[in-house]
């Protein structure tokens, strides 16, 4: 093998491994639409966050607009406190309620934010004054399977 | 010893044991420049373990074999590796690089060790495939060549860098009588050449007697005899009668040692014989 | 009997020392081979020609193994999402499990098997026809000449390696959901690509199989180094390579899972 042909492979493999890794960061995960160098930080509290998990998608109006960074727990108020971060082309009213949704019937949870009237804008490190809860599937289905355990005995299952 | 000329390697009392079984005991030695000489034994006996203490890769456990003046396993691995750019050694089969032309197997150590202009390196490389008569077979894989033919780019190889001590291991075993003659003629003709001196560790006696300066007999790890070829030859020792002459039966004995051969044979039969302890 | 038990465990405790005897050879080969690095680094030449062999000629099996695995995710996958009306999420299934676990750990046991077997054999082979201490003897480190190349080309090699294989394999995936099946292409892609993070999950994946190709390529190069110069030594050490490093990619792979994927 020719010193020079064989140089040739290794570049074209290199190039090629190269190739794979960008496919891999553009069209299969999300380096190209996050931009996580601009964001802000916003805090909001919740009586019940369900299955929220960090880096879980901050949406408004169905566009991702930030990421959960941190879920801590608030010993005074026995709240769940969720620091989001928010891409700062994105600025939102103070009076911004947050919402914890499921994307699907079983899909993951999501932070919606539901824009209001206000027009003075939250800043960084600002507290989401009004929030919603998440809604407790586990309680829902099993209240469901409760209640056809009762009709038919063999029931439940997944 | 009656040559003459500046002591290059002397050994001094040289003992060396594996785990606890001694190689060599007590080994003395003087190789003077320009000299081939030659140690002879039978298989087993420790001659390659005598190279491989002069080269440095193993430590006697007593005694010194200093080059020079210079003991080699007092030396730091930087120093050794400088004592080994002046030393050339032919392996037993040859030991060429398998993944390298003939070309680039003799170049080696030019390229790794000098930063001589690869023209440069052509000219020299070619010269000493010249030397060996294998000028023209330097495009050629080492799989290409036959049993004498590596053992000559060995030897090539060897002497790329020109070193003032050349060691031979086996350089005839296993060489048809032609190419045997040839690598004969081509250890004496170069020793002569480099102006170096040369240790051959061979069992070959008739091809040594011809080409080497003096010879030592080593028989389980020590000196057993030593003289020049001419004092071998009207040699009246058991032992060198026996090497010289190829006797099958002498000092050295044919058979290995055993129990008593009639004992072994009456046996009862169903004994089973080799690996019966399990 | 008695004499027969205690020898037993006599037989046993031996094995044991010596595999620690071994690991404990192979950490000081490992130094060895580090300190030796920037000699091997300075012929950089000599990291490409090995990468040839051991990146370039595995390109092909690591290709197609890859397409198959993932056609063969992208089959599983369908079946089992759908029962859950989800069959959208193939994109996310058969993306992470390839980024994550697959790609790196598949594409490590193919090197193994491939490339690592090769070094195994060609190493025992220079020390059994003595071109090591040919070398050596020549004032030239066999371990920065011969060692060093082999294991940073094995370094080098296995990231790309991994990238290739869990690129072919969400192509495969694709061509199965998508093309095969008829997943919508639209949520194929956007479901994979909310939920496949760079830094957590191809960056993560990307460090798994450079530190199994290292994994990979100490064994190789120290198998060779270390065995008995002999037929039967070589093929034995060829097999103890691919042996030792599977189980060694696997072992490693949960211990790194573990570290990095706890809280995700």
């Amino acid at each position: 093998m020719n010193r020079t042909t064989l140089d040739l492979w290794v570049g074209f493999f290199v190039a090629i491994g190269l190739l794979a890794l960008v496919f891999l960061a553009l069209k299969v995960g999300n380096l190209a639409s996050a931009s996580m160098a601009d964001t802000y930080t916003l805090k909001a509290k919740f009586d019940n966050i369900g299955g929220l998990k960090v880096r879980a998608p901050v949406k408004s109006a169905g566009v991702v607009v930030g990421r959960v960074v941190s879920i801590g727990f608030d010993s005074g108020s026995y709240e769940a406190v969720v620091m989001l971060n928010v891409d700062k082309r994105f600025e939102f009213p103070r009076d911004t309620f947050a919402k914890i949704l499921t994307s699907g019937l079983l899909g993951e949870q999501y932070v919606g934010l539901a824009v209001g009237g206000d027009p003075a804008f939250l800043k960084a490190g600002d507290t989401i004054k009004k929030t919603q809860s998440a809604v407790v599937m586990e309680d829902l289905i099993g209240q469901f399977l409760f209640n056809k355990a009762q009709e038919t005995p063999a029931g439940g299952g997944k | 010893m009656k040559v003459s000329g500046e002591s290059l390697v002397r050994i001094e009392n040289l003992s060396f044991a594996y785990d606890s079984r001694p190689v060599l005991q007590g080994i003395n030695m003087e190789i003077h420049r320009g000299k081939v000489v030659a140690i002879m034994g039978g298989s087993g006996c420790g001659k390659t373990t005598l190279l491989r203490l002069i080269g440095g890769q193993i430590r006697p456990t007593q005694g010194a074999v200093r080059i020079e003046g210079q003991a080699v396993h007092e030396l730091d691995q930087d120093g050794l590796y400088q004592l080994r750019r002046r030393m050339g050694m032919l392996f037993q089969f040859g030991a060429l690089f398998t993944d390298m032309s003939v070309f680039d197997n003799v170049a080696f150590q030019m390229r790794e060790h000098t930063d001589l202009p690869e023209d440069l390196i052509r000219d020299l490389v070619l010269m000493k495939l010249h030397a060996v008569g294998l000028r023209g077979a330097h495009g050629l894989m080492p799989s290409e060549l036959s049993g004498g033919m590596a053992r000559r780019v060995a030897l090539a190889r060897a002497i790329a860098l020109d070193p003032m001590i050349m060691m031979y291991d086996e350089p005839f075993a296993g060489l048809d009588p032609i190419s045997l003659g040839v690598v004969g003629q081509l250890i004496r003709k170069l020793n002569d050449a480099l102006g170096a001196c040369s240790i051959v560790v061979t069992h070959d006696v008739q091809e040594s007697l011809h080409i080497v300066d003096y010879i030592y007999f080593v028989s389980e790890g020590v000196i057993v005899a030593e003289g020049t070829p001419d004092e071998i030859r009207a040699s009246s020792d058991p032992w060198v009668h026996q090497f010289v002459w190829a006797e099958a039966d002498g000092p050295v004995p044919f058979h290995y040692p055993a129990g008593a051969y009639r004992d072994e044979i009456l046996r009862p039969s169903n004994v089973k014989l080799g690996g019966a302890h399990v | 009997m008695f004499e027969r038990t205690l020898d037993s465990f006599r037989g046993l405790g031996r094995r044991v020392t010596d595999r620690v005897w071994r690991l404990g050879s192979a950490a000081r080969f490992f130094m060895l081979v580090l300190l030796a690095s920037a000699t091997s680094f300075r012929r950089f030449s000599l990291t490409i020609r090995e990468v040839y062999f051991t990146g370039v000629q595995s390109l092909i099996i690591i290709l197609v193994s890859g397409l198959f695995v993932g056609m063969v995710l992208g089959l599983q996958g369908y079946d089992t999402l759908q029962r859950y009306g989800s069959s959208e999420a193939l994109g996310i299934l058969v993306a992470l499990s390839l980024v994550r676990e697959l790609g790196p750990v598949v594409a490590g046991l193919l090197f193994a098997s491939r490339a690592g077997s090769a070094i195994t054999a060609e190493i025992g082979l220079m020390k059994a026809t003595e071109q090591l201490v040919a070398m050596e003897m020549m004032a030239v480190d066999p371990i920065a000449r011969v060692i060093g190349p082999r294991f940073w080309s094995g370094v080098i090699s296995m990231p790309l390696l991994a990238a290739l294989f869990s690129a072919m394999g969400i192509c495969g995936g694709y061509l199965v959901g998508v093309q095969l099946i008829g997943v919508d292409e639209g949520s194929f892609w956007s479901q994979m690509q909310a939920s496949v993070d760079f830094r957590d999950d191809i960056l993560n994946g990307v460090i798994k199989s450079a530190v199994f190709g290292a994994i990979v390529s100490l064994i190789a190069v120290f198998e060779g180094y270390d065995c008995n110069g002999t037929a039967e030594g070589v093929s034995a050490a060829t097999t103890r390579t691919v042996v030792t490093s599977s189980l060694a990619i696997l072992a490693a792979d949960f211990i790194l899972t573990a570290f990095m994927f706890r809280g995700a």
